[in-house]
């Protein structure tokens, strides 16, 4: 009864059309899922279109200068203008930098705690009150980090001086220690520590039973576990997590313009109340900008988008691959 | 006879163990304090770190002479990793208790029945409200939900149901989308939408900003919740000579109801106190404002930043309300999505 | 319909008692040459196989052996892994379902499925589940309160049910669910219901009640049942086909009436494994 035909025919191929209705059905679901597409490259588009005029006037020196002045006629039109970023980058890198130092140890020991060492009930209740700090409003912590939090802020950076002012990046001359970027990027911290917590609680989830097991097998306490196990398998993931961490420190707004002394002028001290930030500044020189200058906060907000963009995708693929090699 | 004997657990903490630890807690917490009062140190800051120190140091130490080197190492990073965990949770606690205690003076009933129009900031808390502020960030989440649902939740139909060639780059897009700074959002529909076209504030110019904001919110919650949905059902609505579109419509949507509510939940807590595109493109006005296609609109945001940034102890007062209101919206809706999301799992 | 190039003329040894009985047996079915794959795994190589107007066929044979990529043919449900393909023809009253131009949701009408776990739509009630067909496929009935209790009594459900139509499909138990599952494969009125291991998340208890209506159904329509349990084979089915994947891809060994492939099957393979010397 089995009999084989020696001949493997090939594939046959179906040229079965879907139904119309289907057809509508997958079209109208392909656009609405290329929005997303379609929406980045629009804000690229538009702001490219705004403020091509002042990147073309400055050129380079757009993100090189730190002068940002214009000055009017009386009928309103340009005299001159300078536009320059500079200032506003380093500081928004800055107090990036400074957010993601104080909040990855933080998180990443968070998440070693919910994962290994909380008991369930506790680390349920943690879990949905960190996801749900996540989802704060950020003028939330842009109040409360500047009525509540600034004064603590400052007096540590008073101690950090005190014992670490010979390193360049703690100095202080002149004293002034309000308002910096080190008091940014600690409420930037806050802000970001359930963003990589979340994300590193995931990964330390997948590390792979088996192998934890195998170590306590071997007579490893927790912590030498952990070590062995645990960090190696997340490490990529928790850099991602950092960098996601990092792309949105650098795109907040609010939060850092209510608890930032903006100066146009380069500063690399920490310590120092004197900081950029573009977002901050976009905030700043919006309300009674002229409609030339707009056109160079749209450059702005051209910049810091793809910045930002640049940060997230990276953090991005980093993320997905940890979950991928790690199998 | 067989008698049962009684289930017990070997690896849990003896009393003796647990009164153990709670005098070694209650040693260093001592120790610190005495610490902190001999020596010139001061501050919460001292407390913390003192406390902490000490109880590393003896819970490390007595670990080191009873289970040795490897035990000690163990308990000192345990130490270290609780101390994470609580850095983490300080600032939520401080967060809720200060709003709590600041804003609970600045409600009173008048607050949900008045708006601002016909007071000033450093009127006395009887005059005035939050009528406005409510009522427009409620028309800025209605209109942004009305957008941003339908893209939403078809963008997380193309990656699990059409799964055509572009999956891959629009999940891509749709993550680097959620890294957007809501301040570019702002700035992308000025300059798209209310310079060339509008040439005016209003309620509707913010929604369009907060529905870029929330599209990645609800396509990647809807995206999982869709995933959850086990293929049978889809195969058994194709196996009974549905279409694919009827076979969604019908079964695979309204399987993923209550998963699809908790998205549209969680879109709006992302977006509900969004502050920095509100104040480039609402106006941010006084009065109730019924229509948000034309004239400023108020919202709880900008009613917030403006008080703070006005600085009379009334205005401060009043945003610390506001703050209040925008987070018991939050707290509800997030416990409106974990009610929901818990119920989901419970049925499975 | 042309009889005469069936491969396996199996309508000839089929029951002529039973076949007289009802007026109406549905449509015969044929699978020519079919062969599947899976990217470029090829997993079901050349299957002839005729069924025959209200009979039940049984496929068994052991896990991984192609019954169930072959009964996925048979109603074009292959074609919804990603990566899939198939050549040969499957003939619904002589037609090919895989031509260009074939309406396919029309020819899933026609031939329903069952599936391994109950799966009836958890936002629909008992009562919905059963007519969600008719919905899905937008078809109108004149008297949908009859249709529902007549094909829920056919599932043997109804005296189960009848008091709690608008109650969730999932308040029922697995064996009720799989039978309501049944039930709603009904309602279309299919010529051809494919049953892939119906029962194996099932209890015995249950088990035995699917099998009677099994049993019930095949008086008025075909019924094909991919199975891995022998005895579930051998207590419903007409004709019983062993598949067997030796390494390479999925073939057909042996097609016969049940108690033939049971009592001296042709093939020694098949004996090893009806006898349970190898599985």
């Amino acid at each position: 009864m089995s009999q084989i035909s020696g001949v493997t025919p090939a594939p046959r191929v179906l040229t079965t059309e879907p139904r119309r209705s289907d057809r509508i059905f997958q079209r109208v679901v392909t656009a609405g899922g290329l929005s997303s597409l379609v929406i980045l490259g629009l804000i690229a588009l538009f702001l490219g279109y705004r403020g091509f005029e002042v990147l073309k006037q400055e050129g380079l020196g757009f993100i090189t200068n730190s002068d940002w002045s214009i000055s009017t006629d009386d009928a309103g039109n340009v005299v001159e203008s300078h536009f320059g970023l500079a200032a506003m980058l380093v500081g928004t890198i800055l107090c990036s930098l400074v957010a993601v130092v104080i909040a990855v140890p933080v998180s990443v020991l968070t998440s070693i705690f919910l994962n290994f060492y909380s008991p369930q009930w506790l680390k349920r209740f943690l879990v949905a009150i960190i996801d749900m700090m996540a989802a704060f409003p950020s003028i939330l912590f842009g109040i409360w980090g500047f009525l509540v939090l600034m004064p603590s802020v400052e007096y540590w950076a008073k101690l950090i001086h005190k014992y670490f002012g010979f390193i360049p990046l703690f100095e202080l001359k002149p004293y002034i220690v309000t308002r910096s970027p080190f008091v940014a990027g600690v409420v930037l911290a806050i802000m970001i520590i359930p963003i990589i917590t979340s994300v590193s609680r995931e990964i330390f989830a997948q590390a792979p039973l088996d192998r934890i097991q195998a170590a306590y097998a071997l007579g490893a306490t927790r912590w030498a576990m952990i070590k062995a196990v645990v960090i190696p398998y997340g490490r990529s993931g928790v850099i991602g997590g950092a960098m996601l961490g990092l792309g949105r420190a650098m795109g907040e707004t609010v939060a850092v313009f209510t608890v930032l002394n903006i100066v146009f002028q380069v500063n690399w001290h920490v310590l120092l109340g004197a900081g950029g930030n573009v977002a901050s500044l976009i905030i700043l020189k919006f309300g009674d900008a002229s409609p030339y200058e707009i056109k160079a906060l749209m450059a702005a907000g051209l910049i810091l988008f793809l910045l930002t963009l640049i940060v997230n995708a990276l953090a991005n693929l980093i993320v997905k691959n940890t979950g991928k090699s790690g199998r | 006879m067989t008698t049962i004997p009684a289930p017990r657990k070997p690896w849990a903490l003896t009393p003796q163990a647990r009164v153990r630890e709670v005098l070694l807690l209650l040693a260093a917490l001592i120790t610190s304090i005495a610490l902190v009062q001999v020596t010139p140190l001061k501050g919460k800051l001292a407390y913390f770190f003192t406390f902490f120190a000490i109880y590393a140091a003896i819970t490390t130490f007595s670990q080191y002479f009873t289970r040795g080197k490897a035990a000690a190492k163990d308990a000192f990073i345990k130490t270290i990793v609780v101390v994470g965990a609580v850095i983490t949770v300080l600032p939520i606690a401080s967060i809720i208790a200060t709003v709590v205690s600041k804003g609970i003076a600045g409600i009173r009933p008048g607050l949900f029945t008045h708006d601002m129009s016909m007071a000033t900031p450093t009127d006395p808390l009887t005059n005035g409200g939050l009528l406005h502020a409510i009522t427009g960030t409620l028309t800025l989440v209605a209109l942004s939900l009305v957008m941003s649902v339908p893209i939403g939740i078809l963008t997380a139909l193309y990656l699990t149901e059409i799964k055509g060639r572009f999956t891959a780059p629009i999940r891509f897009l749709v993550q680097a989308m959620s890294g957007v700074p809501s301040i570019i959002a702002g700035l992308f529909i000025l300059s798209a939408v209310l310079y060339p076209i509008t040439k005016s504030y209003s309620g509707f110019m913010g929604a369009l900003a907060l529905t870029i904001l929330m599209i990645p919110t609800i396509t990647r919650t809807s995206e999982e919740v869709l995933l959850l949905i086990p293929n049978d059902l889809r195969e058994a609505g194709v196996a009974l000579g549905g279409t694919q579109w009827r076979t969604v419509a019908m079964i695979v949507l309204p399987a993923a109801r209550s998963g699809l509510v908790t998205a549209m939940i969680l879109g709006v807590a992302r977006i509900a106190g969004e502050t920095a595109p509100i104040l480039l493109l609402t106006g941010g006005g006084d009065k109730v404002n019924p229509n948000p296609f034309n004239g400023s609109l108020g919202s709880l945001p900008y009613f917030i930043w403006k008080s703070f940034n006005a600085g009379s102890p009334e205005a401060i007062t009043r945003a610390w309300a506001g703050l209040l209101v925008l987070l018991l919206v939050v707290l509800i809706l997030f416990t409106l999505a974990r009610l929901l999301t818990t119920q989901k799992m419970k049925a499975r | 319909m042309d009889t005469a190039v069936k491969p396996h003329s199996l309508a000839s040894v089929a029951s002529a008692g039973r076949a007289s009985s009802t007026t109406s047996l549905g449509t015969g079915l044929e699978a020519r040459g079919i062969h599947a794959w899976f990217g470029k795994n090829h997993v079901l190589s050349d299957i002839n196989l005729d069924f025959a107007a209200g009979s039940v066929t049984a496929l068994i044979g052991p896990s991984g052996c192609g019954k169930s990529t072959f009964i996925r043919t048979i109603n074009r449900m292959h074609e919804f892994i990603p990566g899939a393909a198939m050549a040969g023809e499957v003939l619904l009253d002589g037609e090919d379902i895989y031509a260009p131009g074939v309406d396919v949701t029309k020819i899933r009408l026609r031939i329903g499925m069952v599936f391994q776990k109950p799966n009836p739509f958890p936002s629909m009630t008992i009562g919905e589940n059963v007519l969600s067909g008719l919905k899905l496929a937008q078809l109108k009935v004149e008297n949908q309160d009859d249709l529902l209790e007549e094909c829920l009594e056919r599932a043997g459900l109804w005296n189960e049910v009848k008091d709690r139509l608008d109650a969730y499909g999932g308040s029922l138990s697995g064996g009720q669910q799989q039978r309501l599952c049944i039930a709603r494969s009904l309602a279309v009125r299919p010529e051809v219901l494919l049953m892939d291991e119906p029962c194996s998340a099932l209890d015995p208890g249950s088990t035995l009640r699917i099998e009677d209506t099994i049993r019930e159904l095949s008086d008025s329509m075909t019924i094909v049942i991919v199975t891995h349990n022998m005895q579930q084979a051998a207590r419903v089915s007409d004709y019983t086909a062993f598949f067997l994947s030796e390494g390479g891809p999925g073939q057909m060994i042996e097609v016969a009436p049940t108690s033939e492939i049971f009592s001296r099957p042709k093939d020694q393979r098949t004996e090893n494994y009806v006898t349970g010397r190898f599985g």
